[in-house]
């Protein structure tokens, strides 16, 4: 309660100094999805317990070192990590109000992402082909549905990527946008954090 | 509070401030490249461990565990720039109240149900 009453001081003092207050609202906005981002983390953990359960029943089919391949996994990463760092050239060009930058990056980040949900649908269609789907043993629902979550984040944040560059383009850097831009920068980091976790409980700690 | 915000809100006259990295509160070339290197290193680490094995297997649990850990800080303080600047206080007590949840979330389910799993096992 106290920080919404200092809060809504701040944007008082900003509002009589020489600040747009578009900016303050636009902080407000940030947080918010700040706030989003946490339930969504513990969602995840939630998929994580499960899939933690689950880990060891399977149900006579495969286990997790019978059908991970890292090398695969480490080029999903990799294209995952280069697309965050991508999304950051996007977010310092946004700031110096360089709009052709902006758009170049972030369509650089796209494909990088782009990249990654291929791999992982490939992955997906491989392991179903070869009659290991979701319902061959709770370790592949498990597995299924972690990965998965993670992967319609990431669709979800392209889609949201798309429409921002359409956006920019049509409309420009305004205060709108960049808000926008800032909490999507949020969710495409945030995606990455969580995919260090899947790379390591389930890829990693399977293989072992 | 005034003071900061002040300071965090430079924003129109941007470009690159002279007082660099820390508490331009969106980072900077350097801040990125670093968190970008740090987490390759963090990455190829446990990957190179898992995929040519050379250490006990507890050994390498625990260290491609506390590799993901320091990746997921560093992911924090360098992409996400939280840091302790009066700016950032509400995202890091957010995000403290989130970690002690999940932490007792995932803690808690995973004791439930291995100790269900081993006394329905006992006999």
């Amino acid at each position: 309660m106290s920080n919404l009453v200092t809060n809504a001081g701040h944007t008082h003092v900003d509002e009589h100094g020489h600040d747009d207050h578009h900016h303050d609202s636009g902080e407000m906005t940030v947080f918010g999805f700040w706030l989003y981002l946490m339930t969504d983390c513990i969602l995840f953990a939630s998929i994580f317990a499960v899939y933690a359960v689950l880990v060891n029943n399977v149900a006579g089919g495969p286990s997790g070192h019978d059908i991970f391949e890292l090398p695969y996994v480490l080029g999903e990463t990799a294209c995952l990590l280069l697309s965050s760092i991508t999304y950051g050239f996007a977010m310092l060009a946004l700031f110096k109000g360089n709009k052709k930058a902006v758009l170049g990056w972030l369509a650089i980040t796209f494909l990088f992402g782009l990249g990654f949900i291929g791999m992982e649908i490939n992955e997906f269609h491989k392991l179903i082909s070869e009659g290991f789907g979701p319902s061959r043993s709770g370790f592949l629902s498990g597995f299924f549905t972690l990965v998965g979550t993670h992967g319609l984040h990431v669709t979800s944040g392209l889609i949201w990527m798309a429409i921002m560059m359409y956006q920019v383009n049509k409309h420009g850097l305004t205060s709108t946008n960049k808000t926008r831009l800032s909490c999507l920068s949020l969710f495409w980091h945030f995606l990455d954090v969580v995919w260090i976790c899947v790379f390591t409980v389930v890829y990693l700690m399977g293989t072992l | 509070m005034a003071n900061a915000a002040h300071s965090n809100h430079g924003h129109d006259a941007h470009g690159h401030d002279s007082h660099d990295s820390h508490d331009d509160s969106h980072g900077s070339v350097k801040s990125y490249a670093i968190g970008f290197i740090l987490s390759v290193i963090l990455t190829i680490i446990p990957f190179g461990l898992v995929m040519y094995p050379s250490l006990p297997k507890v050994w390498t649990l625990w260290i491609v565990l506390a590799f993901a850990v320091i990746q997921v800080l560093v992911h924090l303080v360098y992409f996400l720039h939280l840091d302790r600047s009066a700016a950032q206080r509400n995202n890091v007590i957010a995000f403290v109240f989130a970690a002690m949840v999940i932490v007792l979330l995932v803690g808690l389910s995973l004791w439930i149900m291995f100790s269900i799993h081993t006394v329905m096992m006992a006999h």
